[in-house]
Parts: C-alpha cells; structure tokens; sequence
C-alpha cells in the first residue's frame, strides 16, 4: 500500500502544520539560551538538548526512513536487561557518552 | 462503525464514552495498567479486576458500546515481585468472566530483570489458559530494546505469535513486531507515541496486514477520539473505505476473535 498522494499535494496538505513545528522547536531553543541560567544550547550538557541537535544533522543527510533511524538515535542500544528500574519514567533520549546524569523524567502511563 | 482495541475508561468520564458512540464506537478492550500510583496490596488489583470486569462493561452498555477486558499487573508494578505473584495468584479467579479476553498489558517498563521475571510468569499464566496477550512495549527511549527483551521471552516460552499483539510500535519496532509473526498495535497520542498522520505513514510503508490503531486513553495526554481521527486522516489522503475498515474494524475484531468470547453485540 503505497501513498495516494502526490508530493505536491502533501506539501499542500502538511506544509503550515510543520512550518509551525520548525518554529516551536526554534523557539524552544531560543527560550533555552534566553533562561535565567542560559547558555549556548550548542554546548549544551543536557542529553535532551543533544538529542535534538543530533536529530537535526540527522535531518539534513538526505537518507530515507529519517523517522525510524531518528527513534533509534534516541533509543537505548544495550541489550541486557538492567538491575532494577531506577524509576518509572522516560526521558526520550538515550544518555549518551560524556553526558550528565538526569533526574527529570515523565511519568506515562 | 469502529473498534477501539486499547482504551483506559477507568480514567476517562462519561461523557467520553458517549461523544465515542456518537463517533461511530461499538466495541472497546480495555487493559489492567497502572493507575497513576503504585496500590498497597493485592486487594487493589481484585477491586481493579471488579471494575474491568463489572463496572465498566455497564457503564459502556448505557451507549451500546460492547466492553471488553485484559487482566494482568502492569510491569510498572513489577519491580516488587512479591506483590506482583500475590496479584497473579488472584487472576484465575477472573479468568471466567464473560468479557475477558486475556492477559494484559504485560510487557516491560525499565527493562529490568524483574519485570522481566513477572513477565515470563504472566506469559505463563496464558499458556496454561491458552489466553491471548496484550503487550505494552516500554516508553521513549526504552521502547526498542524492550520490545525485543519481550519478543524473545514470548518465543522462548512456545506461545504461538499469531495470538499476541505488541503494542505502541513505533518507526522503529513495527518491522520487527511484524517478521516474527506478531499482530502490532499503534498507539495514537499526541505527543509520546504515533499521531494519527505518523500512523497513516506507517500503514503505507509496512502494509495493514496484522496492524490495529487504538487511542489507548488514559489519565495521561491523549485522546479517545484518536481512532476517527486517523480514520479521517487516511480518508483525507484518499485511503480506500475498505483499507480503513480494515485497520479500526476488520483487523482488531479478527484478532481479538481468537478468544473465543469477542462480540460486537
């Protein structure tokens, strides 16, 4: 089952909705650096922020399947399973090598 | 006319339930999951058990939506084992129930070795009652490893995966849910899961065979009218009426018609 579409019928269909998300997550990095203890988010320790800026890279290689490749670069790649649950929240990004430790996690359902 | 395979009513009012009939539900599976906070004792989950199993089936009734239900502790209750077995000793009394379909939503939370643990008993507990099983696969960046932890200790038990959905695949996990013979699930919220258009992605990548949507609503962000609205996003694309009957209708009644006790009506 293919898509119906033509591309420029999705970029009818889509373009403002995601033209608004581009803003939100320009904004966001913005109101980062703007905080009371803000710093460039380029040298940001935070995984999440890291998160995001590598998925932004990841973005513009111009290889398919950008939206299963960016879910495994946020992805936790080990394979055993851990001693104990150290919470019942996530975060949304894998910690990454040199990263501090984070405490805020959402708690889902 | 559709079905909404994994919704959490227990934390959903009334009024849900009749702007979902208004919107065309005639059927809904609702999984044992965690409330928000962590109960006491193993007489929460029984009283829990009582409400999927009576209170909720009627209160859906009033809007001639058919009510049907999962039993299981939530791996997010799992990290202490011995209230989880206290909880599993209790379910076989359930089991005869006109509106219990299964064990679920078993799966992993963390990964850890003791979720693991009450999984392999709760996959257990099925086989013994030849039930099917409902799977929540883990959050985030979670996800992709729990749901191959999941996978292998369901095949290494011999459960058959054709009477096993994986729920809240994802980009990354609906191939691997799918070429080992799982039915896969799509949870549709707004922020931590699928959007109705991201499932629509996935439906003209990977195909419709063994997939459902559900809203999977709950006391968190999300929305019980999820199901029509990604019906009406495929409509939009000009998806066929029969391709969307058959990912919200067609496709959770045949799965969940294995039980032997799913009815529309």
């Amino acid at each position: 089952m293919s898509s119906p579409q033509t591309a420029a019928q999705v970029i009818d269909q889509y373009f403002l909705e995601h033209r608004a998300k581009a803003l939100d997550l320009a904004a966001f990095l913005d109101r980062i650096e703007r905080a009371s203890d803000g710093a460039p988010v380029a040298g940001s320790h935070d995984i999440r922020v890291r998160a995001l800026l590598r998925a932004i890279d990841l973005l513009r290689d111009g290889k398919p399947e950008r939206a299963r490749r960016l879910l495994e670069l946020w992805s936790d790649q080990t394979t055993e399973p851990i001693a104990k649950a150290p919470m019942k929240g996530a975060i949304g990004a894998a910690p990454l090598p040199g990263a501090a430790p984070l405490s805020g996690a959402a708690s889902l359902p | 006319m559709y079905i909404d395979p994994h919704i959490h009513m227990v934390s959903r009012t009334t009024d849900d339930y009749q702007r979902m009939a208004l919107a065309g539900c005639v059927a809904i599976t609702e999984p044992a999951f965690w409330a928000g906070y962590d109960r006491s004792s193993a007489q929460g989950f029984v009283d829990y058990f009582g409400l999927l199993t009576d209170t909720e089936p009627r209160r859906a009734a009033q809007f001639g939506i058919k009510h049907h239900t999962w039993l299981c502790i939530n791996p997010k209750e799992s990290e202490d084992i011995g209230l989880a077995r206290e909880v599993l000793a209790e379910i076989p009394a359930f089991l005869d129930r006109p509106n219990v379909l299964g064990i679920g939503e078993i799966g992993l939370n963390k990964n850890s070795r003791n979720e693991l643990v009450v999984l392999d008993e709760h996959i257990a507990l099925a086989k013994k009652h030849n039930l099917l099983i409902l799977v929540h696969t883990p959050h985030l960046e979670d996800k992709l490893k729990g749901t191959r932890l999941i996978m292998d200790a369901i095949i290494s038990q011999g459960v058959d995966p054709g009477r096993v959905l994986i729920d809240h695949v994802e980009e990354h996990t609906v191939r691997l849910v799918l070429d080992r013979g799982f039915w896969a699930g799509m949870t549709l919220y707004p922020d931590t899961k699928c959007t109705p258009q991201r499932a629509a992605d996935i439906f003209e990548m990977h195909g419709t065979d063994r997939m459902w949507i559900n809203s999977a609503a709950d006391w968190g962000v999300s929305d019980p009218l999820a199901v029509p609205k990604c019906r009406d996003e495929m409509r939009r694309r000009g998806h066929l009426d029969a391709v969307i009957r058959k990912v919200s209708f067609d496709n959770p009644r045949a799965f969940l018609s294995q039980s032997g006790r799913f009815a529309i009506s």
